[in-house]
């Protein structure tokens, strides 16, 4: 049987390199999208995880609003990567330099 | 199984709403180019009926509906129509700034009315999963809106940005709630505070409501925090920037009372060391780098990020004095900010943003009526005595007093004055420097009479706060 726990270690784990890919990232900005994305999964995993664990539903039904909106922002990201690359011609993290100070 | 139809009545203005905003998207595509105004009409309309709607629905009860996921009290009512009123003054002042750069089109309207649609569940929302939604809803129209200028590199650069880092905070927000679901065993913000009361809270609380913390600074611009809101706020069209700096602001605010004073008010003290570190944070970053900037627009955004220290301020309080003098500051921030942004878009003509600082030099030789609502706006946003923002910088500060953290209010004291040094430059610059352009400022009279309006607000209840006290006062109820 697999405990609630390690359930939640799964969660955090993948919570961590989604992070630490966004953080530590300096090349692309696919890549950014994508650990936005494995964070939002590594959030369902809890919020599955509890319900299952509670006998509660309302967490299972959170996961698939996040899904829904985790869509959704997809679907922007990506138009607005296609946008950055006809501007610029380029999706490299370090080119977003136009504005500082 | 019975269902129990649920009362319909308390999310009447939500449902007109979405309904109206459904109908303009569809009308809009049967308009040429030159109809545009029909679209931004009926928008208009939109808001006005749903002010009317909130107004004649409003009274003190606390009303739950939608099995307790949506609450109807006095704050959402206050805070709704606030938010009515700055989005259709908002949409007076972009008309003519979209026209003349040709992005007057009906996506701005419909995505300006779902962002309103997003920030109204937010103030109503009693469950953590209506939070959510209500804030994804206003945050993907923002990411929108920030990039609608489709050809400029610097918009598409700021969307990016702002999605990158608006996704990352509302993940934290949804880890934090997926740990308080699972510590508490509901979404809803009153079982949550019962259970908090029932169980004690222990370490994997204070981790919880710590992921909460950040998620809702991310989405404020609380330093440090902050790093996407300057590149946003200077990136996207001044339009555009004028609505995500006023009404968003009262939806995040509601936010934080909803989740924080209500849902995890029995660990207060946790959050209240969170909130005290972002904003002496946010006070001190935000003041002195605002003194280094040359655009007016980014020395805003640096001054909305000293303004969120100070709501952040009267939020750690924790008192109901604390939260209804938070609630008087954001909304005085709103009207202030608006103002400030909308200055910019009265000076801007096609071909000119007018972003700049240099370009309010002699704005009083220009424009007498423009250099004198912008010498009320700067007055009010650095606290000069009498001023509306004088009032939300004492309440805020009465409150600090209240439960002994002399040390805050000093150190607010302290950097307001710091800040007082470059709202003064711009009306030093307004007054006494020579104009660098001598083009007559040209804007309708909608836009005029509407500016004069924001301006006149300010001072009349900088003269005469006692109605907005205690209607701020009315509203919180913890």
């Amino acid at each position: 049987m697999i405990a609630l726990s390690d359930y939640l270690i799964l969660g955090a784990v993948l919570f961590g390199i989604s992070l630490a890919g966004i953080f530590l990232n300096r090349k692309n900005i696919l890549i950014l999208l994508m650990c936005i994305e494995l964070m939002l999964l590594a959030v369902n995993i809890n919020f599955v995880a509890f319900s299952r664990f509670m006998d509660d539903i309302g967490g299972q039904v959170f996961v698939f609003f996040i899904l829904t909106v985790a869509a959704a922002e997809a679907a922007i990201g990506l138009a607005l990567l296609v946008v950055l690359f006809r501007n610029k011609g380029s999706i490299n993290v370090a080119d977003l330099n136009e504005m500082k100070g | 199984m019975t269902m129990e139809m649920p009362n319909l009545v308390p999310v009447l203005p939500e449902i007109v709403v979405l309904a109206m905003t459904c109908l303009i998207l569809v009308v809009d595509l049967f308009l040429r180019d030159d109809q545009r105004d029909v679209t931004y009409l009926l928008t208009q309309a939109t808001l006005v009926v749903a002010f009317a709607l909130t107004w004649a629905l409003g009274d003190d009860q606390v009303r739950l509906t939608l099995f307790g996921s949506v609450v109807n009290d006095p704050l959402s009512d206050v805070l709704k129509l606030f938010i009515y009123l700055l989005t259709f003054m908002t949409f007076v002042f972009a008309r003519p700034y979209m026209k003349e750069r040709g992005l007057h089109t009906g996506e701005y309207y419909v995505l300006g009315l779902l962002g309103v649609l997003g920030m109204m569940v937010m103030v109503s929302s009693y469950s953590m999963l209506l939070m959510y939604l209500g804030l994804e809803l206003l945050s993907l129209s923002l990411y929108a809106l920030v990039s609608l200028n489709r050809d400029s590199t610097r918009c598409s650069e700021a969307a990016m940005k702002y999605l990158v880092l608006g996704a990352v905070a509302s993940g934290m927000l949804l880890y934090g709630m997926s740990l308080i679901y699972g510590l508490t065993g509901s979404l809803n913000v009153i079982e949550i505070s019962h259970a908090i009361v029932r169980d004690g809270a222990d370490l994997p609380m204070v981790v919880a409501v710590a992921f909460v913390v950040v998620g809702l600074a991310f989405k404020l611009g609380a330093v440090p925090f902050h790093m996407w809101l300057p590149d946003v706020y200077e990136g996207a069209p001044t339009a555009i920037t004028a609505y995500l700096s006023a009404a968003p602001k009262l939806a995040g605010f509601a936010l934080f009372v909803r989740l924080l004073a209500e849902g995890l008010g029995p660990v207060t003290a946790e959050w209240q060391q969170m909130l005290m570190v972002l904003a002496v944070l946010s006070l001190f970053l935000g003041n002195v780098v605002a003194i280094a900037q040359t655009s007016f627009k980014r020395m805003l955004a640096y001054s909305t990020i000293s303004h969120i220290g100070f709501v952040l301020l009267g939020l750690l309080a924790g008192t109901n004095d604390g939260y209804s003098a938070a609630l008087f500051y954001v909304v005085a921030y709103a009207l202030m900010s608006l103002g400030g942004f909308a200055t910019i878009l009265y000076l801007a003509r096609r071909g000119t943003e007018a972003e700049s600082l240099d370009d309010l030099r002699g704005l009083n030789d220009r424009n007498p009526f423009a250099a004198f609502t912008v010498l009320i706006l700067m007055f009010s946003m650095a606290g000069i005595p009498f001023t509306l923002g004088f009032w939300a910088k004492l309440a805020v500060l009465r409150a600090l007093v209240q439960v002994d953290f002399v040390w805050l209010a000093v150190f607010a004291v302290v950097m307001s004055v710091i800040g007082a040094f470059y709202y003064l430059r711009v009306l030093k610059m307004v007054y006494f420097d020579k104009p660098v352009e001598t083009a007559p400022l040209a804007r309708g009279l909608d836009f005029r009479l509407v500016f004069g309006a924001n301006g006149l607000a300010i001072l009349g209840l900088g003269l005469y706060p006692a109605g907005l006290v205690a209607l701020c006062a009315g509203a919180i109820n913890v």
